[in-house]
């Protein structure tokens, strides 16, 4: 395996639990929600994962809880903003600290026992391509499960009517309401969602990334994706290209910090966020496209006058 | 399907006797204490356009509101077709037939036309599809609409086809209208009452809710009165005067606003100079203003008129200070560069502003009403209201405070209220009056009486004529027609970001100000008149 290869794989292996939380969160914001909670989520997700793939043996198992655990622990967000009009600010930052505290907890005995990752795929002849055939035919399932996102996701909010609903949701609950449309179980299905995404995530990080539990070990990806979502201008193609330059930039510095430049390791540390908040900004200059895509009502409670 | 489906209603005939398609019987809405409709009682028969009239706050909104099933009724009962139902959402009253063209409009900015359309049909229509019917739609009611655009950039004339075309698209066979020609030019209004006359004709009834009593009386076969949430009267609106139907929805005379002539010795002194102020847009669905020019003299009230969306609001945050100029003698008060002086200098130079926006814009929502006046005015009323070093001395402000409250006969629930616990037109006078109380030697007001009853619309009306007759400059920026012809002495229109000459009230006409909204000759139109005067 060459050095770029390498190079190329960890890319992707570091952009991949970015993109899956970042993509649950963009279809909550679009529905006009806005959760704060998704570290909280991603890290539940991340012990689940270990915990039950530690127990039983089986990766799928860990990853199939992960992603139901990140769903139960969205919808108690969901439970509270919606159903009890909570603030979802404040809501969501108690969320992203429950999940740390209660995952700290549940895996406490799990901390620094192998676990069990989950292997590549290997399909004969094309994973064994030069250059291309681990990056494109060898990597790991969940890697496939957030390209399809980007591309399901994509589909859904622009091409079908159900996404239509639920952009016309996130741009005024108000109207949406007006013509019938059920605003809160929209919100609801969003929520659930972007938990179960978060939890995908963040069985990434503990089934693949590094197959153990360490305690916070998401340490602060969800943020990242938190915002990667507003600079993309809620738009998904924008998220896959913000998530892999986060990546790339990350996996860069590394090496250059590794090469010894002689430049300050803190200023190479940040660079990953400078560059991505930069290529961002500069491609969401477009102000009218920003407006269009932003979710006029995010953020803001809804309650139906009776 | 085709178009005929959508427009053809041949089973409603069929579905039950002939007679009244929709009967209300004692339907009661409390809000805590306030009984927002009493009791009230409406019957809608087929065919036919029934008018719904009501001073702000008489219950009309709310009455609506429980027929389209966004508000649920404490009591009462509504007969659909003769049977008892009870609508709990939107959804329900659509699928019973019963559409509605709001007065604020719900429709989606970011989203296009077509989309717009299609979130409110039940099937699952592909989009091609749907701009297709929506277009055929559109041509077949003369209401031209390009699809594809994007709701955000088009005219509030242009929203409301979309709401009435997306109205139509579901069939229903009641249309409730909330207010439809309020953001008309008197062409558009003109034009939709062709549009509805035909749905008449076509067996649909109409609910249609108005304050203007002569389009009432042209367009409406009956009319149900609404006031303080009773019915106190049904009636046949074309035999009744504007004036009794008036009567009924006051409850007494309304107080004519009486405007004595200016005189025009061309000696008063300009005290607001506009000159070629241009901005660019400041947002994707705002307009530009270009070039605008306009002075207003002492003594003089100034009406600008204009649809809706044409630059009304870009203008007066351009003159109040809200947003910035380049040039500085772009506008100039008391002929004093003000262009790029924030709002508070303005205010200094003696110019007084009351935005459209009451809550968050012309008052803090959460802040008492004697808090609200010392933060306009703790700058110009600085040793009214604060000691020399700036220790705030609250009996002033509550006395001065009772004063305004008592001038202008704000109605209010508690001694000191905050600002978001008054109704609109109670917080509308009683930010009018907290400006007149300064006695400004400029006087800016956008949309003056929106949502005010007529009694007190009548009072700010005397008033701003008051001070202008007293030696001030008054300019009224009003998407109401009839509130500009009864107070201004000249009346200018913005279209497009851009204005014309001021028309002298002598010489202005409904048809030619029409015109001029609509767009007809931007910015020349009344050009020589002007000039002759000048």
């Amino acid at each position: 395996m060459g050095m770029l290869e390498a190079i190329l794989l960890t890319i992707a292996t570091a952009a991949t639990p970015l993109l899956i939380a970042a993509m649950g969160e963009l279809v909550v914001e679009r529905s006009g929600v806005l959760n704060l909670g998704v570290e909280g989520m991603m890290v539940m997700g991340a012990v689940t994962g270990f915990v039950v793939a530690y127990s039983t043996g089986s990766p799928w198992l860990g990853m199939i809880a992960a992603v139901l655990m990140g769903a139960a622990f969205s919808l108690l967000f969901g439970f509270l903003t919606l159903t009890l009009v909570t603030n979802q600010v404040a809501t969501g930052l108690a969320l992203t600290l429950l999940g740390l505290g209660l995952s700290g907890m549940m895996g406490r005995s799990f901390v620094g026992l192998p676990g069990v990752k989950m292997s590549a795929i290997y399909i004969p002849g094309l994973s064994d391509l030069p250059l291309v055939g681990k990056l494109v035919f060898g990597q790991d399932p969940i890697f496939y499960i957030s390209i399809a996102l980007v591309i399901g996701v994509s589909y859904f909010l622009f091409r079908t009517r159900a996404g239509l609903t639920l952009r016309s949701v996130g741009d005024s609950h108000k109207s949406a309401h007006a013509l019938g449309i059920k605003v809160i179980a929209i919100r609801y299905a969003a929520v659930t969602f972007g938990g179960a995404c978060a939890g995908l995530a963040g069985a990434y990080l503990s089934l693949v990334y590094v197959p153990q539990w360490v305690e916070n070990m998401t340490a602060g990806r969800g943020w990242i994706a938190l915002a990667l979502v507003v600079f993309a201008s809620w738009r998904p193609w924008r998220v896959l290209a913000g998530a892999y330059l986060f990546g790339a930039v990350t996996i860069g510095q590394l090496h250059a910090q590794a090469l010894g430049l002689g430049i300050p390791s803190q200023l190479l540390s940040a660079l990953p966020y400078l560059a991505t908040i930069l290529v961002l900004v500069l491609i969401s200059r477009n102000r009218r496209l920003t407006m269009m895509n932003t979710p006029a009502s995010l953020g803001q409670p809804f309650v139906p006058d009776r | 399907m085709n178009i005929g489906g959508a427009v053809d209603d041949s089973h409603a005939q069929s579905s039950d006797t002939r007679g009244n398609l929709l009967e209300v019987r004692g339907l009661t809405k409390v809000f805590g204490s306030l009984k927002a409709c009493d009791a009230v009682d409406l019957t809608i028969a087929r065919g036919e356009i029934h008018a719904l009239l009501g001073e702000n706050g008489a219950g009309k909104s709310t009455l609506v509101k429980m027929l389209f099933g966004s508000l649920e009724p404490a009591s009462g009962e509504i007969r659909w077709k003769g049977q008892p139902v009870r609508i709990t959402s939107p959804g329900q009253a659509k699928a019973l037939g019963i559409g509605m063209v709001f007065q604020h409009f719900s429709l989606f900015e970011a989203l296009t036309a077509a989309e717009n359309i299609a979130l409110s049909l039940d099937k699952e229509t592909p989009i091609p599809a749907i701009a297709e019917k929506a277009r055929e739609l559109s041509k077949a009611y003369g209401l031209p609409l390009d699809p594809s655009s994007l709701v955000g950039d088009l005219s509030v004339g242009e929203r409301q086809r979309i709401e009435i075309i997306r109205c139509l698209l579901q069939e229903p066979e009641l249309i409730i209208l909330d207010e439809p020609t309020s953001v008309l030019t008197p062409q558009e209004a003109d034009k939709l009452f062709v549009t509805l006359e035909r749905l008449r004709s076509e067996g649909k009834s109409i609910l249609y809710i108005s304050h203007r009593l002569e389009e009432v009386k042209r367009l409406c076969d009956r009319a149900t009165v609404l006031r303080h949430g009773k019915v106190v009267a049904h009636c046949d609106p074309r035999k009744e005067t504007a004036a009794s139907l008036a009567r009924m929805m006051v409850g007494n005379e309304v107080t004519q606003v009486t405007r004595t002539g200016v005189p025009r010795d061309g000696k008063a002194e300009p005290l607001i100079e506009v000159k070629s102020l241009s901005r660019k847009p400041a947002g994707p669905f705002s307009i530009p203003l270009r070039a605008i020019d306009l002075t207003v003299h002492a003594g003089e009230v100034i009406g600008i008129a204009g649809v809706a969306g044409n630059g009304q609001g870009e203008f007066f945050e351009a003159i109040s200070g809200e947003a910035l100029q380049d040039a500085a003698g772009s506008v100039r008060f008391r002929g004093r560069d003000a262009g790029k002086l924030g709002i508070t200098e303005r205010r200094l130079l003696g110019a007084a502003f009351v935005p459209e926006e009451r809550l968050g814009h012309g008052a803090a929502p959460a802040m008492r009403l004697s808090e609200n006046l010392l933060l306009s005015r703790f700058r110009t009323d600085a040793n009214a209201f604060l000691t020399s070093v700036g220790v705030v001395l609250n009996r002033a402000i509550s006395l001065a405070s009772q004063r305004i409250v008592a001038d202008m006969d704000v109605r209010k629930s508690a001694e000191d209220p905050e600002a978001s616990a008054l109704s609109g037109g109670n917080l509308q006078k009683f930010i009018i009056g907290r400006e007149l109380d300064r006695k400004p030697a400029v006087m800016i007001v956008n949309q003056p009486t929106w949502g005010v009853d007529a009694g007190a619309a009548a009072r700010i009306r005397q008033a701003l004529i008051d001070l202008a007759r007293s030696g001030s400059a008054v300019l009224v920026i009003s998407q109401d027609l009839d509130e500009l012809f009864e107070l201004s002495d000249a009346i200018a229109v913005m279209h497009d970001g851009q204005m014309s000459k001021p028309i002298p009230i002598a010489e202005a006409t409904y048809e030619k100000i029409g015109l001029l909204m609509g767009g007809a000759e931007p910015g020349h139109a009344g050009h020589e008149h002007a000039k002759e005067l000048a």
